[in-house]
């Protein structure tokens, strides 16, 4: 019989032997055949060996907990659809949010899955392999539990009924799909900054936590519930980003200056994004648990100052755009709301302005500029509303070449002027939103002159269902373009106030009410 | 210093986690918000099993933390008896 | 006023989603699965084309040769979505935790005899680079493949094989120590019985069609040396030392039994698709066949002596008969 003693393993050698225990030195084949993504972005690794977990869940581990959090998930949506719990939502303009929420953010949630399953395959270290690889079954969990906590939604409400059709397609969610398909088309390590640091540890906390908060305050358990759950998994993602940056300063110093880089981009095309999450904040949800202002001071700023604080050590330093970011934050939800009320025929969720006593909340908590700069014409727009002339804009917008938002945002200093960026690049002329934007594109133009931007593309005639002839007599594009995104004119935009889903949402709550 | 912090949703297991941050991190600051409760403490925080079990009444993995975990900032140490989290600056 | 929104009787304006009426032909309600699933990955309008291959769009169904004239067609017969996976592993877990559990109590690892426990440690400490391999091969086709149908279960089948290794490398330290491991992959990179094998997995690393990949990890490779190891061998094991090692990879066995499902309707879909499907999938499955019976001949000699070369006859006709079923000619 065996007599020996055996060690008692602690959780770190432990979890060591369970995955780089695992990984061996190809000699059939070159490394360099096996991995071959990892070394043109100029990122030196020397020592794969250093790289430390964060955390260490094997997979019974993984499978135990996470089928606990799925069985609470997805108790409550059972509930909630049986108990008819979308009709406790405080009122049907929340549901907006979701729409948005669906259209916007899951189909990226599935996006995630893909990107880290590429560089959970290509990373030649094993332990950032296995890491990867756990957020991208994760991520394809957080794409699956939204769709299915909004599935009874889509029963019930308009705008729900094809996400990803959508985000291929409409204008706004170009947005979101750009920004995405920009960091899967970079390397690996880059994707590693953009998604894993920039997006999941210094902006996801703004899109999680105050609003799904929201979503609780507005009386949706369903989407506060799928929110927080995924969030627990966020915690994990947020730790292998942090991981990551560290690792890659760590290794090399003439990291540093390609690392820098990728942060001060990702931060930017992050921030750009976020402001759709600014405005579901500020004018989307009708009770508000925070500004967006305060939810960009609790979770960016002083939460971003303690990181790059920490960072400081390597090197690192404070993007530049942030700088911007401090006098953006009182704007860009107002502009963006702005924006959306007046191109609200081809959105596929419902605009309205706020009643008196919400824009009394706005200039409370944006005293520097909404009385100033925004009430005004919000007010107006009411007025002539009430009066029967709805004011939408039928022209379309110019869009950035690199976030692919509207020229929307104003001048640095200057609020009532927009700001407009230009560049030429082999005799093309490309506009930007901003200084950053323009910085961004002039470093990688042959990246960014392939960019899908819808608008050029209707101007093209690509958007349009097949078969459409754009030449035939009385052909209407804004008609043929909608049906080109699935979008159902007079059900899916417009205008809130009178849409199917207000009526719907009242005659249903009055049932509940009467006998 | 900066602040670490961690957030939880509200439950009937995660009461007894707070409870245990509280009395391990007197330097804690609890915050209240719909549905989650989040705790900032400076510098650095440390969430022991020992005090979890104790307060439970039950056995407690670490590990647990994940069902009930919403966010977390620092950097992320952990081992069987103790999770932390850290600024080095 | 709290309302009981339950009473309320309300007609839906629709069953599900677009995509998925379009699936089922018309607007029908759905099970999870096809919601999680039927179109959720991006297909048009990508914007830029991946630095690291320029050749492809970002999701391109040229990635192989097998075409299919709707990708959503291979669906997985299990309806395996998030939820439902995690929640059967954690079912198959529980299970295993109670084996090891019952195995480490009574020190039935320290009573087991010593032979049969140096054939169980020099059959199965290697196979966790097996697994290694697999997980990365499962990987590699969610990243590239086309359709979240296909791609979908293959992030589940990765951390399953991650999970197995993790399993075999467990059975390691309770049936030896640390350094046992260290050993069993010196003789995956030395020990000349292990080369065939390992050189096959890292030729499938280098392949750049996922679903070859997919034949010859899937198909030629797990369908041969599953049965050979978790059920030939682990015979044999039974009868020098008893239940011990059936008990600590019952999970191996089930899952086998399980993903066989899974990997053969997949198979049926694509081969019966179109005349080129078929011919291409016959070509590959011969091929992987043939490497994989050299790699595991040493082994099965290994482990079952004399009587290796016979049961190698035996599971070669097991899996010609299910590639018949499946359609392939070989």
């Amino acid at each position: 019989m065996d007599m020996k003693v055996k060690k008692k393993l602690g959780l770190k050698e432990r979890y060591g032997l369970m995955t780089r225990g695992l990984g061996w030195d190809t000699t059939y084949q070159p490394m360099d055949k096996v991995f071959p993504y990892d070394k043109f972005e100029g990122i030196k690794i020397h020592d794969w060996e250093k790289w430390e977990d964060p955390f260490r869940l094997t997979m019974d581990a993984y499978w135990k907990y996470q089928a606990e959090k799925e069985r609470k998930l997805y108790a409550i949506i059972d509930a909630f659809a049986q108990n008819n719990g979308h009709l406790g939502v405080t009122d049907a303009r929340y549901i907006n949010t979701l729409k948005l929420f669906l259209t916007g953010i899951s189909p990226l949630e599935y996006m995630a899955h893909r990107g880290f399953a590429h560089v959970g395959r290509q990373m030649r270290g094993v332990g950032p392999r296995v890491a990867c690889q756990m957020q991208a079954i994760d991520e394809i969990r957080h794409a699956q539990t939204q769709i299915h906590s909004m599935s009874n939604y889509n029963k019930y409400y308009n705008g729900l009924h094809a996400p990803r059709h959508m985000l291929d397609r409409v204008w706004y969610l170009s947005v979101p799909k750009s920004f995405f398909d920009d960091a899967i088309t970079a390397g690996p390590f880059e994707w590693m900054i953009a998604i894993g640091f920039s997006f999941e540890y210094v902006l996801t906390n703004l899109l999680f936590v105050p609003f799904v908060s929201g979503a609780a305050y507005n009386g949706d358990m369903g989407a506060m519930t799928f929110g927080f759950s995924a969030q627990s998994d966020e915690a994990r993602h947020m730790t292998l980003g942090l991981e990551c940056i560290k690792f890659l300063l760590e290794q090399d110093p003439d990291n540093l200056p390609i690392v820098q880089r990728w942060i001060d981009k990702w931060t930017w095309r992050g921030t750009r994004v976020l402001t759709l999450v600014g405005m579901m904040m500020d004018y989307m949800l009708p009770k508000r648990v925070m500004s967006w202002k305060e939810a960009w001071e609790i979770y960016f700023e002083q939460n971003g100052t303690a990181l790059f604080n920490d960072l400081a050590r390597y090197g690192i330093k404070v993007p530049e755009c942030v700088n911007q970011t401090f006098e953006d934050k009182e704007h860009i939800s107002h502009q963006a709301w702005a924006t959306f009320y007046q191109y609200g025929a081809a959105a596929d969720f419902h605009t309205w302005m706020p009643k008196p006593d919400e824009m009394d909340w706005l200039s409370e908590k944006y005293p520097n500029t909404f009385d100033k700069y925004y009430r005004p014409r919000f007010e107006y727009w009411a007025e002539q509303h009430k009066a029967g002339n709805r004011f939408y804009n039928n022209t379309l917008p110019m869009l950035c070449q690199v976030c692919q938002i509207p020229m929307l945002f104003t001048e640095p200093g200057d609020p009532t002027q927009i700001c407009y960026r230009e560049t030429d690049y082999k005799e093309e002329k490309y506009h930007f939103c901003s200084d950053h934007c323009k910085h961004i594109f002039e470093h990688e133009p042959e990246k960014y002159v392939q960019a899908w931007l819808p608008v050029h593309q209707i101007y093209q005639g690509n958007c349009f269902p097949e078969g459409t002839d754009p030449t035939a007599p009385g052909f209407e594009p804004l008609p043929a373009v909608l049906e080109y995104y699935h979008i159902n004119h007079g059900r899916d935009n417009l205008e809130y106030e009178g849409s199917e889903d207000q009526r719907n949402f009242e005659a249903w709550r009055q049932q509940a009410t009467k006998n | 210093m900066s602040n670490v912090f961690i957030a939880f949703q509200t439950n009937e297991e995660s009461r007894y986690i707070v409870e245990a941050i509280l009395q391990d991190n007197p330097t804690a600051i609890l915050n209240e918000q719909p549905a989650m409760v989040k705790i900032d403490v400076p510098g650095s925080m440390t969430i022991k099993r020992a005090t979890i079990e104790e307060k439970m009444g039950r056995p407690f993995d670490l590990q647990e933390l994940q069902i009930h975990l919403i966010t977390i900032s620092g950097h992320l140490d952990e081992t069987d008896e103790e999770f932390n989290l850290s600024w080095n600056h | 006023m709290q309302i009981d929104l339950r009473t309320v009787s309300i007609q839906p304006l629709r069953q599900t989603f677009d995509p998925v009426a379009e699936h089922i032909g018309g607007d029908k309600p759905a099970s999870r699965y096809l919601e999680g699933t039927i179109g959720i990955q991006a297909e048009d309008n990508f914007h830029y084309r991946p630095l690291w291959a320029p050749e492809y769009e970002i999701f391109d169904a040229s990635r192989t040769a097998i075409q299919m004239s709707d990708w959503y067609k291979l669906k997985d017969p299990r309806q395996f979505y998030y939820g439902t996976y995690t929640l059967s592993r954690a079912r198959m877990q529980d299970t295993a935790e109670a084996d090891f559990d019952f195995v480490e109590e009574r020190g039935l690892a320290d009573s087991y005899p010593e032979a049969a426990k140096k054939l169980a440690l020099d059959v199965l400490l290697p196979l966790r680079h097996v697994e290694w391999a697999g997980n990365m091969n499962s990987t590699f086709i969610c990243a590239y493949g086309y359709g979240a149908a296909i791609t979908q279960p293959c992030i589940y089948q990765a951390m399953d094989h991650l999970g197995m290794a993790q399993y075999l490398t467990r059975l390691g330290l309770l049936m030896d120590d640390a350094p046992a491991l260290d050993a069993a992959k010196e003789a995956w990179l030395k020990d000349a019985k292990w080369q065939e094998l390992r050189r096959y997995v890292e030729d499938t690393f280098v392949l750049e069609d996922w679903f070859e990949v997919f034949v010859a990890h899937n198909l030629a490779l797990d369908g041969l040396l599953y049965p050979l190891v978790y059920q030939q061998i682990d015979k044999v094991l039974n009868a020098q030392g008893g239940p011990v090692v059936s008990m600590l990879t019952r999970f191996q066995s089930e899952w086998y039994t399980e993903n066989v499902k899974w990997v053969d309707a997949s198979i049926k879909i694509a081969a019966a698709e179109s005349a080129e499907n078929k011919a291409k999938l016959s070509a590959w499955t011969k091929a992987w066949r043939d490497r994989a019976i050299v790699a595991m001949k040493p082994i099965a000699e290994f482990a079952l002596g004399a009587d290796g070369a016979a049961q190698m006859e035996t599971l070669i006709q097991q899996f010609n008969d299910r590639a018949a079923k499946l359609g392939l000619a070989l």
